[in-house]
C-alpha cells in the first residue's frame, strides 16, 4: 500500500526527456543553426545535454525514495506482430539512472568544452561552417546513447548501441576529408570506416546473442529474460553459454577488446573532444554496461564469466604495454582507454560488478579529463604554431587559395587511389613537412605555457596511475582485491598492467610538460580559454573526489549498495592494505622509473627514444602496435581482397555476367525478340491489326466530325428527333 | 365537368408549339421563350391531373418548377446580355464556335 | 354542352392562339406580349382546376416578373428583329415535321396511358377556401420543407450569377 504510492511519486514521467532533449537540441540546430552565431549553437546543444543530465538527477532521486524499484515508463508502441509485443519502454532503475548520470553529466561538460575547442578547431581547418554539424551529432550521440542504457529489453539496448555506433562513424569522418594532420586525404574517413565495419563484427555477434536469446528465452525483455534464463541453465547449459559468448563478442567490438579493439587508436581521428566523449568516457564502455546489465545470465555460467575475465584482462596488459611505444599524445590515451576497458571487462567478467561500474565511473572523470586536456595542449601547440607561421612572413596565405589547393591535391589523391590497385596515395611532395601538434615529440617544457593545463593533466594522470587518494586508486583497487580473492592469474596481468599505466603516463608527462621546448610552436604554444579549462576543473574536481562513491570501508560502499537494488547484493570488500599497498608501490615506481629515462635527462629535438636501444624489437613492436593491423592484413584482409577480386573477375564478371547474362541470356533474349516476336509476331500480327483499328477509327471519326456542326439549334433538332424516337419506341413497343 | 384529357392534349399542343419555337427560330430570346412555354403546358398538365387524383404533390412540383425557370431566366438573360456585349450580336446561329 | 367545356374550348383556343402568335411574331416585342397573354390564360386554367395559389404565382412570377424582364432585355439589346440569314437551310421542314410527330405522339401516349374517362374535379367552394392554401402550405412545409430550402439557396445562386455576369468590369489597374 504504502510502497505503490511512492512508487507512483516521484519524476519517472520525465524519462523520456532523456531522448527528446537533446533531439530537440539537434533539430533546433539542424534547422536554424545557419542562422545562430557559435556561441548559441553551443548554448543550445549543451543546454539540450544539461537538460538530460537534471532529468537524469532526477530519475535516480526517485529511484533513491523509492528504494530502489526498477520503475518502467512505457513510451511508444514500437512492434506488435502476433504475440511479439516490442515497445519502447524506459527502465529506470539504479543502474541505468547511473550510467545515465554519467553520460549526460560528462556529456553536459564536454559539450561546454566542446564550444571552445571547436571555435579553434574549424578555423584552423578553415572549414567554420561545420560548427553546428559537430554539435548535431554530439546532441545526436546523447540521445543515441540514452536510449542505450535507457533501454528495458535487449531490442532497445540494441536500437541505442547502433545507434552510438553511427554517432561515432559520423564524428571518427568529422573531418573526412583530411587526415589527423589536416592534410587532404581519405585517412581520416577510412578510420571511420574501420571503426564501423569493426564494430559491425562486434554487433554480429550480439545480434546473434539477441536471436538465441528470443528463440530460447522466448523475449528481449530484461525481466522476463532473467526470470527465463535459470531454468533454460539447468536444462540446456550451453544455450546460456552461446548466449553469453556471443554478446562477448558485441562487448569486445564496443568496448574495444581483444581482438576487435583495432579501430579505437585510429578513431583518435575524431575531434578531441569526440575521443573523449564516445572513445573514453561513455561509448566504449556500453559492453561493460551490457554485461553489468546481464549479470544474471553471467552468473549462471562460470565458464563464459571466466572467459570474459580473460578477455579482459588480457585487452589490459597487451594495450598497456603498446601505450608505452606510442609519440601521439592522444594514441597513448587511446592504448589507455583500451587498457581501462580491459579492467573494467576483467572485473565484470569477473562478477565483481560494483568494481566494474565504480571504475567505469571514475575512469570517464579521469579519461575525459586527460583527453580533454590532450585536446587542450594540441590546441595550444597549434596556436603556438599558427602565431609564428602567420607572424611577419606569411602576412595571410589567403585562406581560400589554400582551400582550394587542399582540395585539388585530394581530387587527385582520389583518383590516384581509384587508380592504383591497393589504394594508399602515399607521396604529397609539395606539401613537404607538416607540423603534428599531437606529437609528444613536439612538444615539452609545457609547464610553463600552459600551466593550467599542466595542473590538470597531473591531476588526471594521478587518477589514472591509480596514486591515493585520487579516483582511480579506489576504483582500480577494488579490481585488483576481487582478482587477487578470485583469480591469481588475472590479479598479477591486471597489477603489470597497471605499473605500465603509470609508466607510460609518467612518460607522457615528462615528455610533454617538463624539459625544453623542443620546437618553436612548443615554445610559444598558449593556454587555453576559460570554457575549455572551467568544465576541465569541473573533471578535475570529480577525479579528485571520486572515489568517495564507493570507499571500501564499513558503512561506505555507497556505489555498492546502491546497484545492489539491480544487480543483487554483492560483498563490500574492506580495504586490502596488501593489494593496496603492492599496486600503489609499484604505481610509484613506475613513474620513477619513467622519470630515470625521460625526466632525469629531457628529450632533445629529433633525438630518438631512450628506451629503443635498451629494449630493441621489444619497443619496435610495441611502436609498431605489435603489428596486429599489419597482421589483420595478412590474415584477414588479403585474403579477403583476393577472393573479392576472383569473385568479381572470374565469378561475376566472367562468368555470370559475360557468360550467363550477355551470351546465354541476353543472346537467347535477342534471338527471340528480333525473330520471333519482332518480325513476325509483332509486324504482321499485332501491328496490321491494330493499324487497320486506328484507320478505321480515323475513317469513322473524320465521318461523325461532321455532326458536330457548332450551330446549337441543329444540336437541339438532334435532341427532338430522339425524344422523338423513343417516344415512338414507347408506342410500338 | 371536362375530361382530364382535353387538358393533357391541349398540354400537348402548347408543348409542340414550344418545341416548334426553339428549333425554328434564331433570335434566343424567343427559344427562351419558347422554352417557357413548354415550362407551362407541362405545368399545365401536372395541376390538371393534380386536380384528378385530388393532391396537392403536383401543385407543389409546379410551384418548385416556376422558381427553377425564374432562376434558369436570370441566369439565361444575364448570359444573353453577356454575350452580346462581347459579341455585339445575338443570333444564334452565330455562336458556331463549338464547331468540331 | 356543359357551360365548363365551353369556357374550356374558348380559353384553349386563346392560349393556342397566342401560342402561335408568339411563335410567328417577327418582332420580339410581340412575342413576348403574346406570350404574356398566354400565361394569363394559362393561369384561369389553374384557377379552374382548383389551383389559386398557383394561379396566383404563375401571374405574378411568369407574366408579371419573368416576362416584364424579357420585355426589358428585348429592349436593352434592340433585339427586336434579325437580319434573315440562311445558315441552316434544311432546319426549319426538319423542325415542323419533327414537332408534328412529336404533337401526335404525345397525344396519343397521353390519351392511351394517362388513364382516360377521369374528369378534373370541380373546382368546389372548399378547394377554393383559404383551407385548401393551408393544406397546400402545410405539404409544402412539412413533407417538402428540404426541397423548398434548397429552392430558396437555388434562387439566391442565381441572383449571385446573374449578378456576377453582368457586373460592370473596372478598369483593371
Amino acid at each position: 500500500m504504502h510502497l505503490s504510492e511512492t512508487v507512483n511519486t516521484g519524476f519517472y514521467f520525465l524519462a523520456p526527456g532523456l531522448v527528446l532533449a537533446p533531439v530537440l537540441g539537434l533539430l533546433i540546430n539542424a534547422i536554424f543553426g545557419k542562422y545562430f552565431s557559435e556561441k548559441v549553437i553551443g548554448t543550445v546543444a549543451s543546454l539540450a545535454s544539461g537538460t538530460a543530465f537534471v532529468i537524469s538527477a532526477l530519475l535516480a532521486y526517485s529511484v533513491a525514495v523509492n528504494h530502489g524499484h526498477a520503475v518502467s515508463v512505457p513510451f511508444a508502441e514500437w512492434i506488435h506482430i502476433g504475440d511479439l509485443k516490442l515497445d519502447w519502454t524506459f527502465r529506470v532503475d539504479s543502474l541505468s539512472a547511473t550510467m545515465m548520470l554519467v553520460v549526460s553529466g560528462v556529456g553536459t561538460l564536454i559539450h561546454i568544452y566542446a564550444i571552445g575547442y571547436m571555435h579553434e578547431d574549424v578555423r584552423f581547418k578553415h572549414e567554420e561552417g561545420r560548427f553546428a554539424r559537430f554539435f548535431i551529432f554530439l546532441n545526436l550521440f546523447i540521445a543515441a546513447m540514452m536510449i542505450l542504457v535507457s533501454g528495458d529489453s535487449y531490442l532497445m539496448l540494441f536500437v541505442g548501441w547502433e545507434g552510438v555506433g553511427l554517432c561515432s562513424f559520423l564524428l571518427i569522418g568529422f573531418w573526412f576529408e583530411m587526415d589527423t594532420l589536416a592534410r587532404p586525404s581519405w585517412a581520416n574517413s577510412n578510420a571511420a570506416k574501420k571503426a564501423f565495419i569493426t564494430n559491425r563484427v562486434g554487433d554480429f555477434g550480439f545480434l546473434i546473442a539477441g536471436f538465441l536469446m528470443f528463440w530460447h528465452l522466448g523475449s528481449f525483455q530484461f525481466d522476463e529474460v532473467f526470470a527465463a534464463a535459470p531454468a533454460i541453465a539447468e536444462s540446456q547449459p550451453w544455450v546460456i553459454v552461446a548466449i553469453t559468448l556471443f554478446m562477448l563478442v558485441g562487448v569486445a567490438g564496443k568496448s574495444a577488446q581483444i581482438p576487435l579493439y583495432i579501430w579505437l587508436p585510429d578513431a583518435m581521428a575524431g575531434p578531441t573532444p569526440v575521443s573523449a566523449l564516445i572513445h573514453a568516457a561513455t561509448m566504449v564502455t556500453a559492453g561493460v554496461y551490457l554485461v553489468t546489465r546481464s549479470a544474471s545470465i553471467y552468473t549462471l555460467v562460470p565458464q563464459a564469466q571466466y572467459i570474459v575475465a580473460m578477455v579482459g584482462a588480457a585487452t589490459a596488459l597487451f594495450a598497456a604495454t603498446i601505450a608505452v611505444g606510442q609519440y601521439d599524445i592522444k594514441k597513448v590515451l587511446a592504448y589507455s582507454t583500451i587498457s581501462q576497458l580491459g579492467f573494467m571487462v576483467a572485473a565484470v567478467g569477473m562478477g565483481a560488478y560494483v568494481a566494474g561500474m565504480f571504475h567505469l565511473i571514475t575512469h570517464a572523470f579521469f579519461k575525459a579529463l586527460l583527453f580533454l586536456s590532450a585536446g587542450s595542449v594540441i590546441l595550444g601547440l597549434e596556436r603556438g604554431h599558427h602565431a609564428l607561421a602567420h607572424h611577419p612572413a606569411h602576412k595571410k596565405e589567403s585562406d581560400d587559395s589554400r582551400r582550394r589547393r587542399s582540395q585539388e591535391t585530394l581530387r587527385q589523391a582520389q583518383d590516384n587511389a581509384s587508380q592504383s590497385k591497393h589504394g594508399r596515395h602515399g607521396g604529397h611532395d609539395d606539401h613537404g613537412e607538416v607540423f603534428d601538434p599531437g606529437d609528444m615529440r613536439n612538444m615539452g617544457g609545457l609547464r610553463k605555457t600552459m600551466p593550467v593545463t599542466f595542473w590538470l593533466y597531473i591531476i588526471g594522470t594521478l587518477a589514472l596511475a591509480g596514486i591515493f587518494p585520487f579516483a582511480g586508486f579506489w576504483s582500480k583497487d577494488e579490481i585488483l582485491l576481487d582478482a587477487k580473492l578470485h583469480f591469481t592469474s588475472i590479479y598479477w596481468q591486471l597489477t603489470i598492467a597497471a605499473f605500465f599505466t603509470a609508466f607510460y603516463m609518467g612518460r607522457q608527462i615528462w615528455m610533454v610538460f617538463f624539459g625544453e621546448a623542443r620546437t618553436d610552436a612548443a615554445k610559444s604554444a598558449q593556454e587555453s580559454p576559460k570554457v575549455m579549462t572551467v568544465p576541465l576543473m569541473v573533471l578535475a574536481v570529480l577525479s579528485v573526489a571520486g572515489g568517495a562513491l564507493n570507499l571500501p570501508f564499513e558503512g561506505f560502499h555507497t556505489l555498492g549498495h546502491w546497484l545492489s537494488y539491480t544487480i543483487g547484493e554483492v560483498e563490500g570488500l574492506p580495504l586490502n592494505l596488501q593489494v593496496a599497498g603492492i599496486s600503489t608501490a609499484l604505481a610509484l615506481l613506475a613513474i620513477f622509473i619513467s622519470w630515470l629515462i625521460y625526466g632525469r635527462n629531457p628529450l632533445k629535438a629529433n633525438q630518438i627514444d631512450p628506451l629503443k636501444k635498451p629494449l630493441g624489437f621489444v619497443f619496435t613492436g610495441m611502436e609498431n602496435k605489435w603489428f596486429v593491423d599489419e597482421g589483420y592484413g595478412v590474415l584477414i584482409l588479403t585474403p579477403f581482397k583476393k577472393l573479392s577480386q576472383f569473385l568479381a573477375d572470374v565469378i561475376d564478371w566472367r562468368f555470370w555476367h559475360d557468360f550467363v547474362h550477355d551470351t546465354v541470356i541476353a543472346g537467347t533474349y535477342n534471338w527471340l525478340s528480333e525473330v520471333a516476336l519482332s518480325r513476325y509476331a509483332d509486324e504482321k500480327g499485332i501491328d496490321t491489326f491494330f493499324n487497320s483499328w486506328g484507320t478505321f477509327t480515323q475513317w469513322l471519326s473524320g465521318n461523325v466530325r461532321r455532326i458536330q456542326n457548332g450551330f446549337v439549334r441543329s444540336y437541339a433538332l438532334s435532341v427532338l428527333l430522339g425524344v422523338v424516337l423513343i417516344l415512338g419506341y414507347l408506342i410500338l413497343k | 365537368m371536362v375530361p382530364v384529357d382535353y387538358y393533357v392534349v391541349l398540354s400537348a399542343i402548347l408543348f409542340t408549339i414550344g418545341a416548334l419555337g426553339v428549333l425554328s427560330r434564331r433570335n434566343p430570346l424567343i427559344i427562351f421563350m419558347s422554352i417557357e412555354l413548354m415550362l407551362n403546358a407541362a405545368n399545365l398538365a401536372f395541376v390538371a391531373f393534380a386536380s384528378v387524383y385530388e393532391t396537392f404533390s403536383g401543385q407543389i412540383f409546379v410551384f418548385f418548377v416556376i422558381a427553377v425557370a425564374a432562376a434558369e431566366v436570370a441566369v439565361g438573360l444575364a448570359l444573353i446580355v453577356e454575350i452580346f456585349k462581347t459579341k455585339k450580336n445575338i443570333n444564334i446561329d452565330e455562336m458556331n464556335s463549338l464547331k468540331g | 354542352m356543359s357551360s365548363d367545356l365551353i369556357v374550356f374550348l374558348v380559353l384553349s383556343l386563346v392560349a393556342i392562339a397566342t401560342a402561335l402568335g408568339m411563335l410567328f411574331s417577327q418582332n420580339a416585342v410581340y412575342s413576348a406580349l403574346f406570350l404574356v397573354l398566354n400565361f394569363v390564360t394559362v393561369a384561369i386554367f389553374y384557377l379552374l382546376l382548383g389551383a389559386p395559389f398557383i394561379a396566383m404565382a404563375q401571374i405574378t412570377v411568369y407574366a408579371g416578373a419573368i416576362m416584364v424582364l424579357f420585355l426589358f432585355v428585348i429592349m436593352l439589346l434592340g433585339a427586336e428583329s434579325l437580319a434573315p440569314t440562311n445558315s441552316l437551310p434544311w432546319q426549319k421542314p426538319m423542325a415542323i415535321l419533327l414537332s408534328v410527330i412529336l404533337g401526335v405522339e404525345a397525344v396519343y401516349l397521353l390519351l392511351n396511358r394517362a388513364g382516360s374517362n377521369l374528369a378534373v374535379a370541380a373546382p368546389d367552394a372548399s378547394l377554393n377556401s383559404m383551407d385548401s392554401l393551408r393544406e397546400m402550405a402545410m405539404s409544402l412545409f412539412n413533407n417538402f420543407l428540404l426541397p423548398f430550402e434548397v429552392t430558396s439557396i437555388l434562387l439566391l445562386v442565381a441572383m449571385m450569377g446573374a449578378i456576377v455576369l453582368t457586373r460592370q468590369e473596372k478598369e483593371a489597374k
